[in-house]
């Protein structure tokens, strides 16, 4: 099962700044392990991101997205308390959920 | 493998090449740009999904006696994290030793929640209790960010572990002839483009010891202090040290004396 | 939920069944993320990638900066970040020339999301960085050049 995300939301002059960690091995496909055999492609290829239900960013990475992805963004409007749910979703069909109050 | 044998047939050579590079107006101006590379990935350091999970472990009912680590005693009383590594490695009473944060984590896994510290001891880094210790240490050295490094020297044991830390620092061994003061016994000492900091001095203690355990960019893990000396000793040319044992335990001890004062900055990220 | 997507991706083959579900109310709508764009994400070239992605051959526009180090301490992790002053901006995506594949990632700003978005990227070596901007239906772009050291020393 795929590890949480950390999420921070924080709003400031009418702008919310998000910014999010997620756990995630970004593996390439291309890489070999100590016995020479490649590791197969895994990799976060999609992601969303809702505030108050309304999508804020439409997110599509490829392997070389470094490992534990990092993202920051910022939208329009946010108020202290309001969800921002952060969803992403990998190649293998994995995905992971989760939400954190804009502070 | 054999990324790890170049890189060690590497570091001899490397450390010359550093040595003369240093200085030099063009290596100024790189190390100026590391350093803003550096500070741009501070913010956002992925060793808090580290802390993230060893919350959590932290928290949760384990081992054989179904406990969580809540009541362990990291040297300010019961259960209080919250700049307790900045205090460590320091003198036990209830164990008569001095221990550093992942043995005296051991102990509390040990006698709070039944787990065998041989299970920790004897795993590979990253997997098993040892994996889960990473993610605990994660988590209690977070909570000691910004905190200043504050040794107590008192107890005579103490005092002990500090000289035989600074012996073993000094200790010149193996294939190459070298000792940890090789490599981090010099003022601008560099191997490529990493500044190896003189851990003999107070601010080079601070910065090295201080920022360590980190998490790493190079491969995405997070090392704790146990695993930054083993690779040391590797880089040493030296056998691998049992982890936890009191060598382990005394080199932290001198280089966190030396750092007295200095200010805590972890969790690091590093190259 | 998760298992039956799973189950539709599979036997359904695309996201066009998802977005289906996801209009009928089937499936929670962030869960019916966008179609990953696999004919950009593996073009290959620079010129092959920008193509995939309806771009062809942008001009340049110095309303775009780059966000990136000149020198990366480590490929594996160099932090990018884009933004621009362009009114109307639709997506912003992040190439980088030497890598197998250019096309590193892409993002979707809905109307309140502001045009500044930040990550971090692989570089398999010193490379060109491409910024490339839709806004207002036109493709733009901005390059900045990322040296990377890779520490070969210390393990
Ligand atoms: C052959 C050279 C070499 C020897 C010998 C060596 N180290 Fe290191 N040490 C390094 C390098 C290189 C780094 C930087 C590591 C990296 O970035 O991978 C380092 C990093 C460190 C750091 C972290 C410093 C920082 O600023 O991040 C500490 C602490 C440390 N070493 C302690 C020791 C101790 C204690 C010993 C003796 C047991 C030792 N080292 C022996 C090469 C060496």
């Amino acid at each position: 099962m795929a590890n949480p995300m950390k999420i921070r939301a924080a709003a400031k002059d009418g702008v919310t700044e998000v910014k999010v960690l997620m756990s995630h091995e970004m593996e390439t496909g291309q890489r070999k392990d100590s016995s020479g055999n490649l590791v197969p492609a895994h990799f976060i290829t999609e992601l969303t991101a809702t505030w108050n239900g309304k999508t804020v960013l439409d997110a599509q990475f490829g392997p070389a997205v470094s490992k534990n992805p990092y993202l920051a963004f910022k939208f329009k409007g946010g108020a202290k308390g309001d969800k921002v749910v952060v969803t992403w979703k990998d190649n293998k069909g994995d995905s992971r959920t989760d939400e954190a109050a804009i502070a | 493998m054999n990324y790890r044998m170049l890189s060690q047939g590497l570091a001899g050579a490397c450390l010359v090449l550093g040595t003369l590079g240093a200085g030099s107006a063009q290596a100024d101006a790189t190390t100026d740009e590391i350093a803003r590379y550096r500070e741009m990935i501070a913010d956002g350091n992925p060793s808090e999904l580290f802390a993230l999970q060893g919350e959590e472990l932290w928290k949760q009912k384990r081992g054989p006696r179904n406990a969580s680590l809540e009541q362990c005693d990291l040297g300010l009383g019961p259960g209080v994290v919250k700049g307790a590594s900045a205090r460590l490695p320091r003198y036990f009473k209830d164990t008569g030793r001095v221990q550093d944060l992942e043995t005296r984590l051991m102990t509390c896994m040990e006698t709070l929640q039944g787990i065998d510290p041989k299970t920790i001891i004897n795993a590979a880094w990253g997997k098993g209790e040892r994996e889960k210790m990473q993610a605990i240490v994660a988590y209690v050295v977070t909570e000691s960010h910004g905190e200043k490094i504050d040794i107590d020297m008192k107890p005579p044991q103490m005092k002990k572990m500090y000289e035989l830390g600074k012996m073993t620092f000094y200790y010149r061994g193996g294939p190459m002839d070298f000792s940890c003061a090789t490599c981090h016994g010099d003022k601008d000492k560099r191997i490529r483009l990493q500044d190896l900091p003189d851990l003999r001095t107070q601010a080079g203690a601070a910065a090295g010891w201080g920022s360590w355990p980190a998490y790493r960019v190079s491969n995405g893990q997070f090392w704790t202090m146990q695993h930054r000396l083993n690779d040391c000793f590797r880089q040493q040319r030296f056998p691998e040290p049992i982890y936890g044992s009191d060598v382990t335990i005394a080199l932290s001890v001198y280089m966190a004396a030396t750092g007295n004062g200095g200010t805590v900055m972890t969790p690091g990220i590093k190259r | 939920m998760i298992k039956q997507r799973r189950e539709v991706l599979k036997t359904g083959g695309g996201l066009g069944v998802l977005g289906l579900l996801a209009a009928a109310g089937v499936i929670k709508p962030e869960l019916a993320l966008a179609a990953w764009n696999e004919g950009a994400f593996k073009a290959g070239t620079l010129e092959k990638s920008l193509a995939a992605l309806g771009a062809g051959k942008p001009a340049t526009s110095g309303d775009i900066s780059i966000n990136a180090p000149d020198i990366a301490e480590n490929g594996a992790v160099v932090p990018i970040g884009v933004s621009t002053t362009l009114p109307k901006v639709e997506s912003i995506s992040i190439l980088i020339e030497k890598n197998p594949d250019a096309l590193a990632a892409t993002f979707k700003l809905p109307e309140g999301t502001e045009a500044n978005v930040q990550t971090r990227c692989k570089m398999g070596q010193t490379s060109n960085v491409y910024a490339l901007v839709k806004a207002d239906g036109k493709f733009l772009m901005a390059m900045k050049e990322v040296k990377v050291t890779l520490g070969g020393c210390g393990g």
